[in-house]
């Protein structure tokens, strides 16, 4: 068994950015009703095993490449640009004065006047947001030259950042619904 | 002998022979077994017409056991010695359960697992449940006449893998062969989905007696993905009992005493209550006082409303964050399918509907959807749809996690992950010459460790000695399409594997499991031998179908004339040895034939995958 295909390659697809959603999704069913180890309920215990790695192996690449921020940082990985979450320090002032506008503001909404749509409205600007990066990375991939990739290195981060404040918002908005 | 085969119209005969699987749903107030007969699938009843089996089982003191109706009627004479609502106690530690307020008297032991004293013996609740699934697996053969080949047995989705693993395990112990644990929401999902065809978004509300679920699917181009679940296992039907009985004591000035909260008859008289109050809009209620003198009520729909509305009210914050986990508007929302016994108290319903802004679907009986579902999947996974393309895709209910620093968890496999998932972490040695290292598993959304399940430690031993951080440690973890865990570990930098030791927290180990496998065959009647020699012919006959069938599809194609003859002869030696009866030799054939198809089966797989990429084009997708 080939385990050692990237994920692009293990759907068939070009190592792109640009995805189209629904072809991964119907590509990824068409794979685990071909792979997944209900399909070897009866089979030998060695076809088992195989179709259990592989099914897992083609549930790891579709979370991986259904994410926008996941497919980017993997399709920066394949280009030999490495993160290292721990020590990534984001060097664009502006932004860092955004993120700690935006934490400064969601720290104020549990006390505001009317908590629940206030955190819906910050929810819907960091929606805003993760959009913009995206299309951010979406050029940066098609230029596709080394400054504009560590480029999308960077803009990875800062989505990071902003996916980071959303699940934090999100825990908010249950904590006061 | 038979001259003429009858068959169904549309239904092949041979070579594909029916085989017999069941699917069983059991559950913490009652368990149900069912089968696809003739294409339908419908629940398998007992002598007396009896659907559903009480899942209570009393032990008595001439060794006999009793499961379903008459220990249910005992029940409430014999509380010591009859086990109700044994699903509870299933995957729990010995310190959990004796905080359950429960009649039963436990053992301590120095097993994970706690034992329930009875007159007959000490028992734990996986061999507990293994009597009723050995009372459904009976009445399922005696029904369908002929040994099982498979069954599908359902799990809450909210059970985590200590839970899970037990469920097993009282099926090995039961003498049955598991196809796969099924989340029961998805089971009934399949229920109702495949009925009608229906693509889009559905969710399963599922209030049973113990446990409450709640899943969200998408079911599209025949594959069915769960896409979040959520619950409480530790919530259902029986809460609303002890809620009317409460109720009955403080009205009846009797909440003091504390004989009555846990009382039998009492909590008897409230299930029925309850159920009465589905149609009626009020109930006569009464309770005799030690003194012998007898209080007199009415128990209104509307007061019960009020009692309930609380716990109802508990189980639609999973609702939300299942919602919020499957990233699903309220709009998108198909229908609402509505599970459990429980889900027939019209307020539920009311509830539930608003919540979700739809009428709850309940054409199904709730009672026996599940185990419909769990039927349906059975026929498939034994094989006797080769043409059916359905999938199941289900998730990880809980995430999986590693004890760190300070005892805190890191997160390695967040919950709502699509299952099977392998994930891997490395470690390093923090000392010069350490040859050992513990690992801590963990179940939970919590960061602290005390907050979590604890599942297993590992001790990893034979890491070469090394100066301290040169050491690579790399622990993997597997999750199978039943949600069980599996963890191995290497050390990478010389290549030595490490060996583990597991600690299951609150499983029973292999030893434990094979001895109650040795005290559930009656010696006398059942020879153990025969029976092994039996099992083994089984899967001999098994392994040998399905090697004849692949190389009758793909045995030209991808075999070399050496490769064949190679694997012709592990076959013939397979069926020798099968019908020579030694169960060692059948087997070491087994395993030797194994070996000489491992490459031929990972090339079909491959060749199946190129198959279905190739066959992908542009005009399918736009569908």
């Amino acid at each position: 068994m080939d385990f050692t295909q990237n994920y692009f390659e293990l759907f068939g697809l070009a190592e792109a950015f640009e995805l189209d959603l629904s072809d991964l999704s119907a590509r990824y069913q068409k794979l685990q009703k071909t792979l997944h180890p209900d399909k070897f309920a009866s089979a030998s215990e060695h076809e088992r095993r195989i179709s259990l790695q592989k099914a897992a192996q083609i549930n790891s690449a579709f979370q991986t490449l259904k994410d926008p921020l996941s497919r980017a940082r993997y399709l920066l990985e394949l280009r030999g640009l490495s993160f290292d979450v721990e020590h990534t320090t984001i060097r664009d002032p502006e932004f860092l004065e955004q993120q700690i506008e935006l934490r400064e503001e969601m720290a104020e909404i549990r006390g505001s006047d009317d908590p629940v749509s206030n955190v819906l409205v910050f929810l819907q600007q960091l929606n805003q947001m993760v959009k913009a990066c995206v299309e951010q990375l979406t050029q940066g991939f098609e230029v596709a030259d080394r400054a504009s990739l560590v480029q999308c290195q960077t803009v990875v981060n800062q989505m990071q950042f902003l996916y980071r404040l959303q699940q934090e918002a999100e825990a908010l908005e249950e904590e006061l619904l | 002998m038979a001259l003429l085969q009858i068959s169904e119209p549309g239904e092949s005969t041979a070579p594909h022979q029916h085989r017999l699987a069941v699917g069983i749903d059991l559950g913490t107030t009652n368990s149900l077994v069912a089968s696809v007969r003739s294409g339908v699938a419908e629940t398998l009843s007992d002598l007396e017409g009896e659907h559903l089996l009480p899942s209570v089982v009393r032990y008595r003191a001439d060794g006999r056991i009793e499961v379903g109706c008459t220990a249910r009627q005992a029940a409430p004479k014999d509380p010591a010695n009859t086990i109700v609502s044994v699903k509870r106690l299933m995957g729990r530690g010995q310190a959990e359960v004796s905080q359950m307020k429960l009649p039963y008297e436990f053992v301590e032991t120095n097993s994970a697992v706690p034992r329930i004293r009875t007159v007959a013996a000490d028992v734990s609740p996986v061999e507990v449940s293994a009597e009723i699934l050995k009372s459904l697996k009976q009445r399922a053969e005696e029904t369908l006449v002929g040994d099982l080949n498979g069954v599908v047995i359902t799990v809450p989705a909210y059970f985590d893998d200590a839970q899970r693993q037990a469920t097993k395990d009282a099926a090995r112990i039961a003498g049955l062969k598991v196809l796969r644990l099924l989340n029961e929401p998805t089971a009934a999902a399949i229920a109702y989905g495949l009925d009608r065809g229906s693509e889009g978004v559905h969710v399963v509300y599922d209030l049973g007696g113990g446990t409450f679920d709640v899943s969200i699917l998408r079911f599209s181009r025949g594959v069915f993905e769960v896409l979040a679940t959520a619950g409480d296992s530790a919530l259902g039907g029986d809460d609303f009992d002890s809620l009317i009985v409460d109720w009955m004591l403080q009205q009846a000035g009797m909440e003091d005493n504390p004989n009555y909260r846990r009382s039998r008859t009492l909590m008897h008289q409230a299930r029925s209550i309850k159920e009465q109050l589905t149609d009626a809009d009020q109930v006569k209620v009464n309770v005799e006082r030690p003194d012998g003198s007898e209080w007199q009520s009415v128990l209104t729909r509307e007061t019960f409303n009020q009692l309930v509305d609380g716990l109802i009210r508990k189980t639609l914050l999973p609702c939300r964050r299942a919602l919020r986990d499957a990233g699903v508007e309220l709009e998108e929302i198909k229908d609402v399918v509505m599970v459990g016994g429980s889900t027939r108290m019209p307020r539920v319903r009311e509830l539930v509907g608003e919540f979700f802004q739809t009428k709850p679907l309940v054409d199904i009986d709730p009672d026996r959807v599940v185990a419909i579902g769990a039927a349906i999947q059975a026929d498939l996974l034994v094989g006797n749809k080769p043409e059916s393309e359905m999938l199941l895709l289900d998730v990880i209910p809980l995430s999986l996690g590693l004890e760190t620093m300070g005892g805190l968890v890191e997160k390695l496999i967040p919950r709502n992950t699509t299952i099977p998932v392998a994930r891997a972490q490395e470690f390093t040695t923090f000392k010069d010459g350490q040859t050992a290292m513990s690992v801590h598993v963990l179940q939970g959304e919590r960061e602290l460790v005390s907050d979590c399940r604890s599942l297993a430690r590992f001790e990893l031993r034979g890491i070469p000695p090394m100066v301290a951080g040169a050491a690579r440690i790399r622990v993997a973890f597997q999750v199978d399409a039943d949600g069980l865990l599996s963890v191995t570990a290497e050390e990478l930098s010389t290549g030595v594997k490490s060996s583990i030791e597991v600690k299951p927290a609150y499983g029973l180990s292999e030893g434990e499991i094979e001895q109650m496998l040795r005290d559930s065959f009656d010696y006398a009647n059942d020879d153990m031998v025969a029976r092994n020699l039996r099992e083994q012919q089984v899967e001999a006959d098994r392994v040998l179908e399905a090697i004849v069938a692949a190389l009758a599809a793909d045995g030209n194609e991808l075999l070399s004339v050496d490769e064949r003859s190679k694997i012709d002869l592990g076959i013939n030696e397979l069926q020798q040895a099968r019908d020579g009866g030694d169960i060692q030799a059948i087997k070491a054939a087994i395993e030797s034939l194994d070996q000489a198809t491992a490459d031929f089966a990972a090339r079909r797989m491959n060749a199946s995958v190129q198959k279905v990429l190739k066959g992908h084009t542009l005009d399918e997708l736009s569908e």
